[in-house]
């Protein structure tokens, strides 16, 4: 098949081989599990248990609410023991609410109904159960699923993007490898689903054993399996697209809009799951790797589980992490406590030493435009960064800040070692605190509006009113005084 | 406890002191040619070149309370009059140097804020100035092979002893005297104009740019690197050799051919190291060759037309100015909009 040419990209160094070749573990079964409500783009899920209540395996525990939500479910059969603030995987550690699941050791699933001809089912059909089932993107964008199943109907185009270009990750090269069929499976339902013409799955070269095992699995099937360069960032939405199609996303446009879903291999196995089994999406694969741990690896964990159980599935320390990070190392998050859970986002824990990370202090920037050879959207990240230092927030955006994946690739190059995505992440936050104050100023001034023009309205009323009642008085005393005249006079 | 840092959490293992260093590096066998070439007072001025480098620079950082050390270290201001000393006559008295070096690092570096501030080339500024305000000294040339003593070369650098039965003209330099005195190409290309000579750089010239293939080594070797791209460099080849080409066959007793051209003043050096300088030049790659295009035909324009036999260090100079509005114009196109910056449209087809 031809690909497509893309701008820019980097080649970092892929360190795959740390965990690739170590089949899938499982994790000891916790004793204490943390559900966040939110762990999805969108609002967070709405309780429909309470404390003290026992949950089976798979039982609904939040349910979504709002137009874009998922329900979360119980990912073991326990006690609920509390509700209340647990450290977020997040870089902040700030407490988020979230359900404390006691374990009861039995992992007894609800009654779950198999179908044994999903083709039967209609799309809508499908759809709605996976929204059910909780799914969102597992490759780290965590878009409720079956939302994009709904907008995107009639996409002529469906590409499954097993990229998977983050270097240390592997959780979606051993899910291809040890589950092709059931992801196959999984992606001709979403196709069905969605009714596209064309089935698309792009793998990076540089997993020539999923791309075998996908390809078995998908013989006699409509669905195409695509080896793609290895880059980064391959696994990018836009980029994906770019590759495989040759067309582009429009800016601040949705693959839709060309006829285009994108969703990522795992989470049709996760779909397969759900409309086969009508088991609700309560595990992933997590990715357990980096030069600090002694056997890194890939397990499949309980949504809920603490990293700090995984570390130990992964043989524990094998010399202090300079850093622990949270998906991959391009564009995961820095977190610090290893009590935090597992989400549905979860594609990697790492254990980084110093010299895996190579930051060192930024110098002077040379303009030497290695940052804009890089881009992979055709970016001047050098002369963003120069805009948003004097804080010309304006001047950035008219450079195309906003069209900023943040994929890291400038600041990886930079030989200057100078953050320039966290220089776009700042100056994207502060856009957004500002929108945010203006819709909120438009707000006030609105009301304060109203304000005066209900005092206005009032105080004409009652001036109104006391003319009225000043009028009946004196029409009174007219007629009054007329009549004691007319008494008068007779 | 680290503070929280941002992704990504991996870099690759570069440094502006590696980038400066490898450039150093593909500079060394133009240099040791040129040491060979004209002896022991060429290693004289690079050294007093150098020195004056490092110890001006230290003493504007500290004049500005800065950090003298890792601004030292960046190699930038050890590059910039390395440069400005491969491009000095090899016999120029030690003070051309240390003011040209001085010069380079402080007013044309240094003022505008250090190191990826400056808007014009350090070490052409310096050229520059030294070629106006020291017109003899910077144009007193020799014959390569001389082999002056190590006691010689001292006195020669250090004590300017006039060196008679030295001096000798440079290609550019005699042709346009040449022509001032109205005899044509055809003459005053016999004897020296010699391809070959002139190819490995045994020719009249500055210390370090007469070796036209080990210059173009090293660039080879820095694009190989990717340390820069082909872009400017081409560019400015290109830059001179069509219009020389396109003179030379309206009228080749004029117009000298582009070999001519190619091959002599600074013209490899500057295609390889001085336009590719990252700070000076536009930050993308059709940019840079629009850059370098303007530096190889204004080179030719000089030379040509202009009161100076060479033209390298102006027409750089010149071209630096036009980087800011190059870079307004020359941008790359977004992904997801055309190249006026509107979103593509939708097509679900």
């Amino acid at each position: 098949m031809k690909l497509f040419d893309l701008r820019g990209g980097v080649h970092p160094e892929g360190k795959k081989d740390l965990s690739a070749e170590c089949p899938i573990r499982s994790v000891p079964l916790p004793k204490t599990l943390y559900i966040p409500l939110q762990q999805h783009i969108g609002a967070p899920a709405a309780p429909v248990v309470q404390v003290g209540d026992h949950v089976l395996k798979g039982q609904l525990i939040a349910h979504a609410q709002g137009a874009v939500s998922a329900p979360v479910h119980a990912p073991t059969s326990g006690v609920i023991s509390a509700l209340g603030d647990h450290a977020a995987p997040h870089p902040s550690g700030l407490p988020v609410p979230t359900f404390t699941l006691g374990s009861d050791g039995l992992d007894e699933w609800i009654a779950l109904k198999d179908e044994d001809d999903p083709f039967a089912l209609s799309p809508e059909d499908i759809a709605a159960r996976v929204a059910a089932a909780g799914i969102v993107g597992l490759g780290g964008a965590t878009f409720p699923s079956a939302l994009k199943l709904n907008v995107s109907r009639g996409a002529r185009t469906l590409i499954m993007n097993g990229g998977e270009c983050e270097p240390y990750l592997t959780c979606d090269d051993r899910i291809m490898r040890e589950r092709a069929v059931q992801i196959v499976e999984g992606i001709r339902l979403i196709a069905y689903a969605v009714g596209a013409q064309e089935v698309l799955v792009g793998i990076e070269d540089n997993k020539p054993a999923a791309i075998a095992a996908m390809q078995a699995a998908a013989r006699g099937s409509a669905v195409k399996i695509v080896a793609m360069p290895s880059m980064y960032p391959m696994g990018s939405e836009k980029q994906i697209v770019q590759v495989l199609t040759g067309k582009e996303i429009p800016a601040g446009g949705r693959p839709a809009d060309i006829g285009v879903l994108v969703h990522n291999v795992a989470t049709a196995w996760a779909v397969q799951q759900a409309i086969r089994f009508g088991r609700p999406l309560i595990s992933r694969i997590v990715t357990l790797s980096g030069g600090a741990l002694k056997t890194p690896c890939n397990v499949e964990a309980l949504i809920g589980t603490p990293v700090e159980e995984l570390i130990a599935v992964a043989g524990g320390y094998a010399q202090p992490a300079a850093r622990m990070v949270l998906g991959g190392p391009m564009m995961g998050q820095q977190f610090s406590n290893t009590n935090v859970p597992v989400v549905k986002g979860t594609s990697g824990v790492l254990a980084l030493t110093a010299s895996e990370i190579g930051q060192a202090e930024p110098s002077p920037c040379i303009r030497c435009s290695t940052c804009v050879r890089a881009c992979p959207v055709g970016l001047l990240p050098l002369e963003m960064a120069a805009h948003i230092r004097a804080s010309d927030l304006t001047g950035a955006v008219d450079l195309g800040l906003k069209d900023c994946i943040a994929c890291g690739s400038c600041s990886y190059v930079c030989p200057a070692h100078i953050p320039l995505v966290h220089f776009f992440n700042y100056a994207k936050g502060d856009l957004a605190a500002q929108e945010r104050a203006k819709l909120k100023q438009e707000a006030t001034k609105k009301l304060a509006e109203a304000r005066t023009e209900r005092i206005a309205r009032i105080e004409r009323e009652r001036t109104e009113a006391m003319a009225k009642r000043k009028a009946m008085r004196e029409a009174k005393e007219r007629a009054a005084k007329e009549a004691a005249a007319k008494a008068e006079a007779v | 406890m680290n503070p929280i840092a941002h992704s990504p959490h991996a870099h690759a293992p570069i440094s502006i002191g590696k980038v400066m260093g490898t450039v150093l590096l593909a500079l060394v066998p133009a240099t040791l040619f040129g040491f060979w070439l004209y002896g022991w007072p060429a290693v004289n001025l690079w050294a007093v070149s150098l020195i004056a480098a490092i110890v001006g620079e230290a003493f504007v950082l500290r004049l500005q309370s800065r950090a003298v050390k890792p601004a030292l270290m960046d190699g930038s201001g050890i590059l910039t009059a390395w440069l400005l000393a491969l491009s000095l006559p090899p016999y120029a008295p030690w003070w051309i140097a240390v003011l040209g070096s001085l010069f380079a690092v402080v007013i044309g570096k240094q003022i505008f804020g250090g190191l990826g501030q400056n808007v014009f080339n350090p070490a052409m500024a310096a050229r520059v100035m030294l070629l106006i305000s020291f017109p003899l000294e910077m144009t007193t040339w020799v014959a390569p092979m001389q082999a002056p003593g190590l006691l010689d070369s001292l006195r020669i650098t250090f004590m300017s002893q006039p060196i008679d039965g030295m001096a000798s003209a440079s290609l550019l330099g005699h042709v346009k005297t040449e022509f001032t005195r109205g005899i044509g190409l055809d003459q005053a290309l016999i004897g020296h104009y010699v391809p070959m000579d002139m190819l490995w750089g045994s020719r009249v010239g500055s210390m370090g740019e007469t070796t036209a293939v080990l210059l173009l080594l090293g660039g080879l070797f820095l694009i190989a690197k990717r340390i820069f791209t082909w872009h400017a460099p081409v560019a400015m080849l290109i830059g001179v050799a069509v219009p020389a080409l396109v003179f030379n066959m309206i009228d080749g007793n004029h117009y000298a051919g582009p070999m001519v051209h190619l091959l002599s003043g600074g013209l490899m050096l500057a295609a390889f190291f001085i336009v590719t300088d990252p700070v000076t030049s536009p930050n993308t790659a059709p940019g840079q060759f629009i850059f370098g295009l303007g530096c190889g035909l204004l080179t030719w324009i000089i030379r040509t037309w202009g009161g100076y036999p060479e033209g390298v260090a102006f027409a750089v100079l010149l071209m630096n100015a036009a980087t800011p509005i190059i870079d307004q114009y020359v941008k790359p196109r977004i992904y997801g909009r055309d190249r006026k910056g509107a979103a593509l449209p939708a097509n679900k087809g």
